[in-house]
């Protein structure tokens, strides 16, 4: 197991629980406390978006937007324009949903640092339904030029995310989700926006997972040891831009993969990992992600297992890839 | 008050801008027409007498802020700039074509000088906002102004951001709405109903002018009002006649994305147009310049 991770993750009483979005929250206002650019933009959500962590803090450099997700873009926009760090914060089905014309034009075209915080993405939302569960989020943000995307895997990591992507000077999309999740990382887990993490070694499948789903990854790296298939599992917390080398290095070692993702296959971070081994180093891809339909009410461990996103459905995924090599 | 001296001065350029406009428009083959002839007035008078601004030196800090929201109207903004000094003349040749800076639409990451990528409608006034939230917390004094049309009042954007403005008192910004009552599908009224504007931005918590757009002097007044104005954003509702100096245009709104070459054949005939409207304007040069006299 990586040196760098928690200790005995496969015991998952012992892990702490916390959700991405509380990574966020922290992030912010260690952003706002090296640098007094950095502004925090909420569309009436500052609660449950973590954004209120940053409001107690910093009263003067919090803005409260209402329920107006294409204005809390466009304002953001020249905001950053001016030459403030504006994070926006909602949630992923509204920005970047409803607001995502006002990213493109005014922020992506634009090519303005504005740093959009998407919460409660996927069906782990749980209870809220299916308006309330993004699940095309991610490939609304890669197919724009100059954003840069990324999802991180558990609250620690999301700290880092934010700290690091208020100062990458770019368009950035950071996914957040609400439930709470085992937090596999430290503070000395290696970061770095754009490198992918591999958090497990092995020589047979490599698993590639993106956000909170990288826990079940894991615990599917664990099942298949006892049977003695040895999954590589990264960590791709960058989907844009994508880190090919990394992909590559892994893949050409392993032969076949498995990606999972909290998102729609159609255009997702597995889509980001077929195109790059199509023409690269074409091997067998199993996607665990959904299959082109909405999510639904329901508890949130009720809906990864209904939706086949949690770590049996990924071991048999592993196997399948590894058979048709 | 401006003098009378530096008016005539300013008209006389604003007639020399819609001249120039034609050219760039013949040449490249498309644009717009109608808004951009109706808003070399205000675009004149910017550049050339109420924009604290440094054609040199683009990045300026301290540069007062033009936003232009309705963006497909930057072929005037374009020839407004290059006789301001930030580009060559000569390169308004190439509006819209191949490898320009000069995009259909206005994009900030290709032109310097240009404060915003616009054209979807709808989206300056926000960011017209953001940037004036943005001095008014760091205590800067230069203002921020957005040129936006009365079609894009339409969008919902447009009053998300009204609500901001007003919530937030921006003082420092002026919004000018070019109150020419045509967009692309026809009459503003009867595409949308927009009245009553004064009240809905009054209602809204902001000061509002009634300007006519096409009169320099009275334009630069309202400008000069809405400084002084400290507890609200102001709109400045200028009324402006789209295709304003050909007069066999003026009001008519099939010329709203028509370049001259390439309009309606009623009056002229395609190949006769850019000819025949800068006849009509250089008619008004000499008429301007002999009452200067």
């Amino acid at each position: 197991m990586n040196k760098y991770l928690v200790e005995n993750l496969s015991d998952i009483k012992s892990l702490q629980q916390l959700p991405t979005r509380d990574g966020y929250g922290k992030g912010l206002v260690k952003a706002g406390e090296k640098d007094n650019r950095v502004v925090v933009l909420c569309a009436d959500l500052a609660e449950s978006t973590r954004s209120q962590w940053f409001l107690e803090k910093f009263p003067e450099r919090f803005v409260e937007m209402g329920v107006a997700e294409q204005n809390m873009a466009t304002v953001a926009a020249g905001m950053a324009n001016y030459g403030k760090i504006p994070f926006i914060s909602s949630y992923a089905a509204f920005s970047p949903g409803r607001n995502n014309e006002q990213i493109r034009t005014t922020i992506s075209i634009n090519n303005v640092p504005v740093k959009i915080a998407g919460a409660h993405a996927g069906v782990s939302v749980g209870p809220d339904g299916a308006t309330h569960q993004a699940l095309e989020d991610i490939a609304l943000m890669r197919a724009q030029p100059n954003m840069v995307v990324i999802s991180p895997c558990d609250a620690v990591e999301a700290e880092k995310a934010t700290f690091e992507a208020a100062f990458n000077g770019k368009p950035t999309y950071i996914r957040l989700g609400r439930e709470k999740t085992p937090v596999m990382t430290t503070k000395k887990t290696p970061f770095k926006i754009g490198k992918a993490e591999v958090f497990m070694e092995g020589k047979d499948v490599t698993i590639i997972a993106t956000g909170p789903l990288v826990y079940e990854a894991l615990l599917a790296a664990h099942e298949l040891e006892k049977e003695g298939i040895f999954a590589e599992v990264i960590n791709l917390h960058t989907i844009k831009p994508v880190d090919e080398k990394a992909i590559l290095e892994s893949v050409k070692k392993t032969g076949a993969v498995v990606t999972v993702e909290e998102h729609q296959i159609m255009a997702g971070m597995g889509s980001a990992v077929a195109e790059v081994l199509a023409q690269n180093f074409p091997v067998p891809v199993e996607f665990i992600g959904i299959h082109d339909s909405f999510g639904q009410s329901g508890e949130p461990d009720e809906l990864l297992n209904f939706f086949e996103l949690t770590n049996p459905f990924i071991v048999k995924a592993a196997k399948k890839s590894i058979k048709r090599k | 008050m401006i003098d009378q001296e530096k008016i005539k001065e300013l008209e006389i350029l604003a007639n020399k801008m819609r001249q120039d406009l034609i050219k760039t428009l013949v040449e490249a083959g498309s644009g717009h027409t109608a808004g951009p002839l109706g808003l070399a007035d205000i675009f004149t008078a910017f550049y050339f007498h109420i924009l604290n601004h440094n054609p040199k030196n683009h990045l300026w800090e301290d540069r007062d802020r033009l936003i232009l929201s309705n963006g497909h109207t930057c072929p005037i903004r374009y020839v407004a700039m290059a006789h301001a000094g930030y580009f060559p003349v000569e390169e308004l040749k190439t509006l819209r074509k191949f490898g320009t800076r000069l995009q259909g639409h206005p994009e900030r990451d290709k032109l310097p000088g240009v404060e915003t990528t616009s054209g979807p409608l709808g989206s300056g006034l926000g960011q017209a906002s953001g940037i004036a939230y943005a001095a008014k917390m760091d205590g800067r004094t230069f203002r921020t102004y957005c040129i936006m049309s009365d079609g894009e009042q339409d969008a919902g954007n447009t009053w998300e951001s009204a609500m901001f403005a007003g919530k937030n008192k921006l003082h420092n910004l002026t919004a000018v709405m070019d109150r020419n009552n045509i967009q692309i599908d026809g009459m503003t009224e009867n595409i949308m109903p927009l009245e009553p504007l004064r009240q809905k931005y009054e209602a809204f918590n902001w000061h509002v002018i009634e300007a006519d757009g096409n009169n320099i002097a009275e334009f630069i007044d309202a400008v000069e009002e809405a400084k002084a104005v400290f507890e609200k954003p102001t709109l400045i509702l200028a009324h402006t006649i789209p295709g304003k100096g050909v007069k066999e245009i003026e009001f008519d709104y099939r010329w709203h994305g028509s370049p001259p070459g390439k309009g309606p054949e009623d009056v002229w005939p395609k190949d006769k147009q850019g000819e025949a409207m800068l006849k009509e304007l250089k008619a008004i040069e000499t008429a301007l310049k002999s009452k200067n006299e």
